[in-house]
Parts: C-alpha cells; structure tokens; sequence
C-alpha cells in the first residue's frame, strides 16, 4: 500500500508552491501506483483471491458500506482508547523514571518484561481473563503502542541542560515548578515523536487485539472475509486501515504544529 | 539607559561581601576515588569589586562559583555571604553560563522574567523591570522575538538579563563569553563592563582568558590545578573605564605577565615533574 504522506523534515514557513508540491507529489504518486496495478492485474489476469485489481477492491468494499463504516468506527475507537490511556499511563510513568534512579531501577524490569511478551500470545489470555469484551482489545493496544511513548517522553525529561536545572535550584523552584516550567516544556518534540510512533503502534494493536477477540473491527473485516476468500474485501479493510493510520499521524503532526510550534521544527529525533 | 539610583535599595554599604575560608571540596568519582576540586581556599571578596578567576582547566573555578552560587557545599571550611553561611542558594546571587540555555518556547521577554517566575516573585512592575534590563544591554525592540531568532551573543546578552532580573548583589558567571567567537567576545568584554559600571554588582567572573581576565578584573584571582588552590591573587590597578585600546597600558602587561607566568611556569614545572 503505497500512501506515501510521511511528512518530510519540514522547513518553516513554505512557499505556497513548495505546499501544493507537498501535497500533489504524493497523491500523484499514489494515483499512478493504482493505476500501474490496475493494468498488471487485468494484462496478466492475476486471480483476485491472489491480488484483486483496485477496481474490484474499490466495488466490493463499496458494496458493503454500512458495514466497513461500523467496523472503521469500532476500530477507531478502540485506537483512541488504547491511545489515550497509554498517554495517560505514559507520561507519570515517564515522569517517574527519571525522578529518581532508584524507581528507575525499580520499573524497567517491569516495562521490559511487558514488552518481551509477545502480545499475539497474550490476547487471548486476556480475553479469558478480562472476557469478550472492549476491555481486553484496549489493554492490548495499550502494551503495543505505550513504549516508546515512555522511552521518547523520559529521553526528553532528561534531555534538560543541566545549567537550567541549576538555575531552578538558584532559583529554589520546587521539584513540580521544575517538571512543569522546565522539564516537561523541553520533553515536548521527544514525547511528540513518542505519540507519532504510539499512533501507529495503536493501528497495529488494535487489529491485532481484533484477530483474537471481536465482532466488529476491520481487523475482524480482514479476519472473517479471508475466511471467505473474499480477498477484495479484506484488500478494502487494509487500504481503510492505512488511511487511518496515515490521517491519525498526521492529526498528531498538526497538534504539534499548531499547539507547540517552537517544537516542530526542531524535533530531536527523526519521526 | 538613565539609571535610577534609588533602584537598588538598601545602598552601598549594606551590599554582601563573600568571604571563603579554607574551603575544601571533594568529590567522589564513580570508580571509588576521591577528587580534590578545591583545596584550603580563602578569598575575601569586597562589595561592588569585580573578580575574575583564571587557570587551566580543571582547577575548581567552576566548582568555586558553585559553592558562592549554594550549589555546591564545601566539605570543610567555610563560604559565608554578608557573613551567613552559604548552605543553600540565596537571592542575593544571579548566575550566567558558558550557554546561554534561554528556554526555546518560551518570548526573549519571558526568558528574562523566568527567574522571577520560579520564585514566584512576579510583580505588576516585573515586566518593566525587564525590558529596561534589555533595553540596557541593547536589546530593546527584541521582546517579543524568540531565542532561536538571535545571534549567540545576543541570546548571552538575554542570559544576563535573566541573572539580573532579581536584581542580585553578586553575579556569578561561569566563562560566559566562552562560547562566542573572538570579535563577540571583546564586544560582550566591554559591555558587561558598561553594564558593571552603570548597575555596580560583586562579580565573580570565571574565564580561560588572560586578556579578558585583566580588562575586566579589580583583581584577577590565578588558580592552578589538581588540586585547585589559589596560586596567587593579581591586582590590576589600570585605571576605569578601560577598553581594548589602552590593552598596550604598563598595568595590564604587568598583570597579563604575572597571570602568564604562574599558569604556564606551573605547567612547565609540572610536565617536567610528570616525565622524570
């Protein structure tokens, strides 16, 4: 699936013209590659239960509107939560890390051992455990996508200059002005380009969560459609997924944009 | 800038005097060993005296300015301000560094306010106070702009203004021109000794220069290293207010000679200590 919007290392302040290059490069890029597949699929005669031509895909998926809406809906919510409560889990837990070495010491185990489980195996435990429900597809996407959300947000608390934590001792700020006034403002381009990859990673688990345990989804759209050799279908699912993908990144790119614009354009780490 | 005298309250004479007394500061290293950075120090400091501290590197300048700053505690002997002991930071200091460290996100404005903000000492007439600083180092029209819009002598210059904003009696900077190139440099020189003169402080000045060091001191404390002691204390009478151009005056060649010889007559001794 070739939607490439991956946002290149911005500049600040384009061109209007650089803008629509931005822009039109990639979706004439995009328009060509369907097309290209198009042509092989009907010069060559390529079965569709192998790869279905993007017509075929596009009719299909069509067909079933109602339906592939109430599972884009089922999965987005299910991102969003997953997505949220790793935020909300993330950033204390961040916070905590870099407190003190001792709680460090204390937590990375813990985090690591999280994320050695393989979480395909761990789904339907937890389904088990926590019953057929959202519960379960949410904890799941949590542990997928809340990681690297930890390490880029405790990589920025910690990315302080140190002459600054020194000013705010000189100062005699308490710890919380020190984490609210300084540390927390210099973390944000790192926990921005933890959210962008916890996006993304949220996508993943969601559907992965959906294999195991749904009845709705497009995880669950892929799921039962292959198993019907409906393979347009599940092509359709796919291309709706990476849409999603694709959009949410890009919702994050522009809250940082407009809420932090003193943080986009020096972001630390490659996103 | 006309300056109101009446700003500083309390006048002259109640300004602090630093007085360090065989201060002794060890570290410990990670491997077990024990650092000396500062061995039996003692300095006595005069209000409104402007002090610079040379020697190589390594010799416990920076650690010194920590310990007047109550960032750094002696392990023995006894650092007092005004006659209170140092045991923690006091308001009365303000601090510069090598980088200027301004705050990305936040108006050159609200940089300088900063201090002020953390110690929750934000008045209605703060704001003022901290545009007549920018306007005192030249920086009038800046406010508002970012850090990343500024040269680096500029963002320096909002670094000081953000020392000063408390309105400290002493000013602690720690090789603060050490970052700018050599024309900034000796630009910066002559402007802190403007801004010196017009806002008298205690500074203690921290460098690798020797020529910034003479241009600028009263007296110019010459450390040498491992462990860091006062090797000697250097006056330079030329007269005020100097500039670069009277470099050529008896009193400054004196004093950078004198400075010369203790720091590299000690290297010398010590190489020729260390290859026999």
């Amino acid at each position: 699936m070739p939607v490439q919007t991956a946002p290149l290392p911005e500049k600040p302040r384009k061109k209007p013209s650089a803008a629509v290059h931005e822009v039109m490069v990639p979706m004439l890029v995009t328009l060509a590659t369907f097309l290209v597949w198009e042509i092989i699929c009907r010069l060559f005669k390529v079965p569709e239960f192998l790869v279905p031509a993007p017509s075929r895909i596009w009719d299909d998926t069509i067909a079933i509107t109602p339906t592939v809406l109430a599972d884009t809906a089922a999965t987005l919510k299910t991102v969003m939560l997953g997505f949220v409560v790793s935020i909300i889990i993330s950033l204390p837990l961040a916070v905590m890390l870099t407190a003190s070495p001792a709680i460090a010491g204390a937590l990375y185990p813990f985090l690591v051992w999280t994320q050695s489980i393989p979480k395909v195996a761990l789904a339907p435990i937890l389904v088990v455990v926590m019953g057929s429900n959202e519960l379960p597809r949410v904890v799941i996407t949590v542990l997928v996508a809340f990681f690297p959300l930890v390490i880029s947000s405790a990589t920025g608390l910690m990315s302080v200059p140190p002459e600054l934590i020194e000013l705010s001792r000189a100062c005699r700020a308490s710890k919380w002005s020190e984490l609210w006034r300084i540390r927390l403002p210099y973390a944000i381009p790192y926990i921005f380009s933890g959210l962008k990859v916890a996006i993304s990673l949220a996508v993943v688990g969601a559907v992965v969560a959906e294999f195991v345990n749904a009845d709705a989804g497009l995880g669950f759209l892929i799921a039962t459609s292959t198993a019907f050799f409906k393979v347009p279908v599940a092509f359709g699912a796919l291309i709706v997924l990476s849409v999603m993908g694709v959009v949410l990144f890009q919702l994050v790119v522009i809250a940082e944009r407009v809420f932090f614009p003193w943080s986009s354009g020096n972001t630390p780490v490659a996103s | 800038m006309a300056l109101s005298p009446g700003a500083r309250s309390g006048g002259e004479a109640a300004a602090p005097t630093i007085a360090l007394d065989r201060v002794t500061r060890v570290f410990n290293s990670r491997d077990g060993d024990q650092i000396v950075a500062l061995q039996d120090v003692s300095l006595e400091i005069a209000a409104n005296e402007f002090i610079t501290l040379v020697g190589p590197s390594g010799c416990g300048k920076s650690t010194l300015l920590r310990i007047v700053a109550g960032l750094a505690l002696p392990t023995t002997g006894r650092a007092a301000i005004a006659g209170v002991q140092i045991r923690e930071p006091r308001p009365e200091t303000g601090i510069v560094f090598q980088a200027p460290t301004l705050l990305p996100w936040a108006s050159v404005l609200d940089n300088v306010l900063f201090p002020l903000r953390m110690m929750h000492r934000i008045e209605p007439d703060s704001t003022d106070k901290a545009a007549a600083l920018l306007k005192l180092v030249g920086l009038s029209g800046f406010e508002s702009k970012s850090p990343r819009e500024l040269s680096g002598g500029m963002q320096q210059r909002v670094a000081i203004c953000r020392a000063l904003v408390h309105e400290p009696d002493i000013l602690l900077m720690d090789e603060p021109f050490g970052a700018l190139d050599a024309l900034t440099r000796e630009e910066m020189t002559m402007e802190l000794l403007r801004i010196w003169s017009e806002r008298p402080k205690t500074v203690l000045f921290v460098t690798h220069s020797i020529t910034e060091a003479v241009m600028l001191a009263d007296r110019v404390v010459v450390m040498s290293p491992r462990p860091g002691r006062v090797a000697e204390i250097v006056d330079v009478n030329a007269p005020r207010p100097r500039s670069f151009d009277n470099e050529a005056d008896p009193s400054f060649h004196e004093a950078t000679q004198r400075i010369r010889q203790l720091i590299f007559g000690q290297k010398h001794a010590s190489s020729n200590r260390a290859s026999s």
